[in-house]
């Protein structure tokens, strides 16, 4: 028989990454009774919690803040060590101390995602009213949704206007979102490599995922957490396939070419001869260790829905009619994902709404994933954006 | 005699104005403070630059990936597009002044972006290198080659100007398709503005670039 060697089992135990669902490393938001989350399926959430992280102080103004919104498999835990994981911060390389989102300079705020598993309620969490695990009894949860609860955090704390919302991917979804739902509390708004609308290949590439988390047998028709485990190998899967999407062609043959694993010659084998197969192997079961399956089947199934111009009779200028919010949008030329005529019709529905706005598009091979990366012209952008929007707001640089 | 010298511009110190380009400050000059200005084919941004320090609501289009990303990292709202493709988005009426300086001529079709500037922009400033520059001429004159300037040094194979002409070709232009000139000046190769009362084959000959305030003609 051909050799077979499957995706490794996670590292960290399934416990450590549940702990987190419920009693999150990081400060928490409970809403009551008094406060539901009105959601676009046509359920009140409620009670639920919003796990978020904050850097930097919010001066007396209160007019520096910056609400960072993450990606589909990102979290609050953007600049500090991961409480599961013990890596560092998914976006230090913009967040920190002399970067573009100094926290010396702003009050930044980042919260995980309602539906998410990092904190914030949702599938994986416990249901107060059966004391068991949501599973799929959780109500699908739409961007709007998203945005709707964060803003219930922003008044939590106090703010009324953000001076800015930032994110990439699907936490540019939220970001234009932000600005079609919220416009006078956003000042600028800083969105990367994302689009208005989820495209059909997009929304097949998330089926493909959820497909393969559901023809996982420990799936258990989502109720897996009754077993006590967890599909980590449908969830390994969708997230290798996923893995493919983030980057390019000639970001794969850079790094890995057809180069063999720790061998000279084939094996003649299903065995991870090719460096590129032990790479995905590798993004699949570290995924997991961090990961709910049913959560990325909520999240990916958010981003499906995602349609500004849908809610707005298919005119996407009408969702940004009279908007005073500054805009940047980045766009980076490898990403096949949310390309950048996305971002361009996204510039030319502001163009006609007369809203400010500047849009570069940014040369490099490294696909979508390009945005968490070490891109410097990126970052000089990001930098002008908000300090060219912080001289128009009257902040000073320093907290004051 | 300086170009601030003949250019007068209020808000400007004669030092800070030293820093921007004739035509800029000839264009800025025309542009009322306070309005709402698109300037097709920014560049670096500085003609935008100068619009801010007037108080103008300034907006950029750039082909060039590296002059947008410029312009944005000096925090200007600038985004990438091509004049001849990406007017047309664009409503009408979305600013007061649309500019297009020293690029009509490397438009694949400058009559129809020209009309695009009058749909977008109530009024339009246009400024471009005069072929009929007495240099121009000289050079195909006597030299028999193509002419290339200071301002245009590129060779015919590799230059990105592809519609010369002169400011009596556009003239016509603007007749041919109701475009009315509230302004027109042609500046020598000093920068220096070609006096008003002399004759248009005057201005034809020893203006090495023309700047145009333009509005909607009325009915024809």
């Amino acid at each position: 028989m051909v050799g077979v060697t499957s995706i490794p089992s996670p590292a960290i135990s399934a416990d450590e990454r549940s702990h987190e669902v419920d009693h999150p490393s990081s400060l928490v938001a409970h809403f009551g009774a008094d406060q539901p989350l009105p959601l676009d399926c046509g359920v009140d959430l409620s009670p639920f919690q919003i796990a978020y992280q904050t850097y930097g102080e919010l001066n007396a103004d209160r007019s520096n803040a910056i609400l960072i919104c993450h990606a589909l498999t990102g979290d609050q835990h953007v600049a500090n060590v991961h409480p599961v994981t013990g890596k560092p911060g998914w976006w230090e390389t913009l967040v920190g101390a002399g970067r573009p989102l100094d926290p010396s300079q702003y009050f930044i705020i980042c919260a995980n995602v309602i539906g998410g598993c990092m904190g914030s309620t949702g599938p994986a969490s416990i249901n107060p009213a059966t004391g068991k695990v949501w599973g799929l009894d959780f109500p699908v949860i739409t961007i709007p949704d998203m945005v709707r609860a964060q803003a219930m955090l922003i008044d939590r704390l106090g703010i009324d206007t953000l001076f800015g919302v930032v994110g990439g991917s699907m936490g540019g979804m939220q970001v234009l979102q932000w600005t079609a739902a919220y416009p006078e509390r956003v000042y600028s708004a800083l969105a990367i490599a994302c689009s208005t609308r989820h495209s059909a290949q997009n929304i097949a590439f998330h089926e493909l995922g959820r497909q393969a988390v559901m023809a996982d047998p420990d799936w258990h028709n989502g109720g897996y957490a009754d077993h006590g485990i967890h599909p980590h190998r449908g969830l390994a899967v969708a997230r290798m396939a996923a893995h493919i999407t983030y980057l390019s062609d000639a970001a794969l043959h850079r790094k890995f070419g057809r180069r063999m694993q720790d061998r000279e010659l084939p094996t003649f084998s299903f065995d991870a001869d090719f460096q590129v197969e032990s790479y995905l192997r590798y993004q699949g079961s570290s995924f997991v260790e961090r990961f709910d399956a049913n959560s990325y089947l909520y999240l990916t199934r958010a981003m499906d829905y995602f349609d500004i111009a849908g809610d707005h009779g298919g005119v996407l200028a009408k969702a940004f009619t009279g908007i005073k919010t500054r805009f940047c949008v980045v766009s980076f030329t490898s990403d096949w994902l949310f390309p950048t005529s996305e971002s361009r019709a996204l510039v030319h529905a502001l163009n006609a709404s007369s809203a400010r706005v500047s849009f570069a598009e940014i040369e490099t091979d490294r696909g979508h994933d390009a945005f968490l990366l070490d891109v410097p012209e990126f970052f000089d952008i990001a930098r002008a954006f908000l300090e060219s929007a912080g001289k128009a707001r009257g902040l000073n640089g320093k907290n004051s | 005699m300086s170009a601030q010298e003949v250019l007068p511009l209020g808000g400007l110190d004669s030092e800070r104005s030293g820093h921007f380009r004739a035509d800029h400050l000839l264009v800025a000059e025309m542009v009322k403070p306070g309005s709402k200005v698109l300037d097709v084919g920014c560049g670096d941004g500085d003609l935008l630059q100068l619009l801010e320090t007037r108080g103008i609501d300034g907006r950029g289009i750039e082909l060039s990936r590296e002059g947008v990303n410029r312009c944005v990292a000096k925090g200007l709202a600038v985004v990438q597009g091509d004049a001849d493709t990406d007017l047309v988005n664009y409503p009408d009426d979305a600013f007061d002044y649309v500019i297009l300086s020293q690029t009509l001529q490397a438009t694949r079709q400058p009559r129809v972006v020209l009309e695009n500037l009058l749909r977008i922009g109530r009024r339009a400033i246009v400024s471009f290198p005069n072929f009929g520059f007495w240099k121009m001429r000289l050079q195909l004159l006597i030299g028999g080659h193509m002419p290339r300037t200071e301002n245009l040094p590129a060779t015919w194979y590799d230059t990105a100007n592809i519609h010369f002409c002169t400011i009596k070709d556009f003239v016509e232009l603007c007749d041919e398709i109701n475009v009315k000139m509230e302004r027109s000046v042609a500046l020598d190769l000093y920068g220096r503005p070609v006096p008003l009362n002399l004759p248009w084959w005057v201005w034809n000959m020893f203006g090495e670039q023309g700047v145009f305030l333009l509005t909607r003609g009325g009915g024809k």
